[in-house]
């Protein structure tokens, strides 16, 4: 199977792999998918008091392209705002590693993967924080599986 | 110590063996115009004559591996075609409007596509097949087998060496169960002839199909036992000359018989050798990465030929570790050249889950594996698994002791 250099590189050189304290109130979790299907990703973002994320850090179970995606992933929310981190779009993922259209799922696995991030954390720090204007809830992604542990 | 611009290291030789140099040497004699290249189907010249000598040595060859009679033997173009001329021919002849025998298959759910694609195909023609469950080891349970059997029942196909896993099935104690009954028995033989000692005169097998490329002899090169006595009768499925007693028509392909045939000679001469230096590999590749938390040998072990040993690294996806495994030549048991993420329906019927049939790798030595390349092989495996276990949140997950079945996934 040809991967695109990108795909290569986030895979032989994955950005922001670990674990943030899960329990900080100032992190947010997401995890998505599941082992049947082939991925997991485990997706943490630390959530600084103005709403920027200071932090990110993943951990994917799955194949080559799905590891690029959450490894880019990573790079691209950190220093966003909530509301900028949750307009990335899979297929901006998408293209920006090339990835053939039977990976396609991959993309849209991180970009559900930040949504349930920001979720969690929004749910933490309950509806004060909440930007009421925002429109993340455009996400059908509800799974709220990160409460996986 | 790996470099890209060596080739990695071949741990596929279930999928195909590279031809040994000895059998080349012999088939390049048949090709050219100072080699033997005539027809062996022309009676009226030298030409003909000495390429029928040839086939008929070959012939001879690839009977004496199975203790077979060589008038036994009918040349294909590979294991699949003989698995469709075996099954099909048998279903044509004793299901077909000439006997009423009846129109019911056994067969198991691990066999090759080969196999199982055919008996598809018959029951869109109005067989009905029976798909037996193989047991957790592989193997398959004769007592189920038994009770499968009826009296419309015409054939039985249980594969003799399953090639994902290695396990042998018990065709010796199968063939006393089908002979009683009066139903043929065939056994694909692809992964085990040169492997397994195979006594065709004293086991009660119909019909065997061999393929050339699994023991070093050329691709596009097969062979199907059909006994004499008792008489096993099938329905053509190629028709033309009349070539194979009626079998299987089409010119002999002279050069690629002579390399089977030179193939099982040598096979026959090296077997005990070979068996002994895979098993000795096997041992030491196993004990290279037994020792790796969560490591699950697929299939009895102690029932298998060690040249095929499948094993799956829990809490790794199955692609990603072949893409970690670069540099060596093995086959996963997730389907990642297609594009589907299909784990392996043989791993699925041993009742494996989605996650250890996605991360299961099938490593297949042979006569060239050398220490070295296995040494190679422990290396790469342990760095790879290593390395997607730091990234695997299931590895977490398992690591913090919580019970993965019991967490709700988001199915996507």
């Amino acid at each position: 199977m040809a991967y695109s250099d990108k795909v290569l590189d986030h895979y032989e050189n994955p950005r922001n792999v670990g674990t943030l304290e899960k329990d900080d109130p100032s992190v947010g979790t997401g995890m998505v998918g599941a082992p049947a299907c082939g991925d997991v990703m485990r997706l943490q973002i630390k959530v600084s008091d103005d709403g920027i994320i200071e932090e990110a850090r993943f951990k994917t179970y799955g194949c080559g392209s799905a590891i690029a995606s959450s490894s880019l992933l990573t790079e691209w929310v950190k220093g966003k705002s909530l509301e900028e981190a949750g307009q990335i779009k899979n297929t901006d993922l998408a293209e920006e590693l090339a990835l053939p259209p039977v990976k396609i799922h991959c993309s849209v696995l991180a970009e559900d993967a930040i949504k349930a991030a920001i979720e969690d954390f929004r749910g933490k720090v309950g509806n004060k924080k909440a930007d009421a204007s925002s429109n993340a809830d455009g996400s059908n992604n509800a799974d709220g599986s990160g409460k996986a542990a | 110590m790996t470099s890209s611009n060596r080739r990695p290291i071949y741990m596929d030789y279930a999928a195909t063996t590279p031809m040994d140099p000895r059998v080349a040497k012999k088939m390049m004699q048949f090709l050219t115009p100072d080699g033997e290249f005539g027809n062996p189907a022309s009676r009226s010249h030298a030409y003909g004559w000495t390429a029928e000598a040839a086939v008929d040595e070959a012939r001879k060859q690839v009977a004496a591996l199975v203790n077979a009679n060589p008038k036994e033997i009918i040349w294909t173009s590979g294991a699949t075609e003989s698995d469709n001329l075996a099954i099909k021919g048998i279903a044509h002849f004793y299901g077909g409007k000439n006997t009423k025998k009846g129109k019911h298959i056994i067969t198991s759910k691990i066999e090759h596509k080969a196999v199982l694609d055919t008996c598809r195909q018959l029951e869109r023609e109005g067989y009905e097949v029976t798909y037996l469950d193989p047991e957790p080891t592989g193997l398959i349970d004769l007592n189920k087998l038994e009770a499968a059997m009826r009296d419309d029942t015409i054939l039985v196909s249980i594969m003799h060496v399953n090639n994902e896993l290695g396990v042998i099935q018990d065709i010796a104690a199968i063939g006393e169960l089908t002979r009683a009954r009066g139903i043929v028995f065939h056994v694909d033989a692809a992964q085990s002839a040169g492997k397994v000692d195979i006594d065709l005169s004293s086991m009660k097998v119909d019909l065997m199909s061999f393929s050339a490329h699994k023991i070093y002899g050329p691709k596009g090169m097969g062979a199907l036992y059909v006994r004499r006595k008792p008489r096993i009768r099938l329905e053509a499925q190629t028709h033309g000359g009349g070539h194979e007693r009626g079998m299987r028509s089409g010119t002999l392909a002279t050069h690629q018989i002579v390399g089977m045939g030179e193939a099982f000679r040598i096979a026959k001469e090296d077997m005990a050798k070979d068996q002994l230096h895979v098993a000795a590999l096997r041992e030491r590749l196993y004990d290279g990465v037994k020792d790796l938390e969560e490591v699950y040998v697929n299939g009895d072990m102690a029932r298998s030929v060690p040249n095929i040993f499948n094993i799956s690294f829990n809490y790794v996806e199955g692609e990603s570790l072949i893409m970690s495994l670069k540099d060596l030549a093995v086959s996963s048991g997730s389907a990642c050249t297609s594009a589907s993420l299909e784990p392996s329906y043989v791993l699925r019927a041993l009742g494996r889950n989605d996650e250890l049939a996605h991360s299961s790798i099938r490593f297949s030595i042979g006569r060239f594996t050398t220490e070295e390349d296995v040494d190679n092989a422990i290396t790469h495996v342990r760095a790879a698994i290593e390395k997607l276990r730091a990234l695997s949140p299931l590895w977490d997950m398992y690591k913090e002791g919580i019970d993965l079945s019991q967490v709700k996934w988001a199915a996507h």
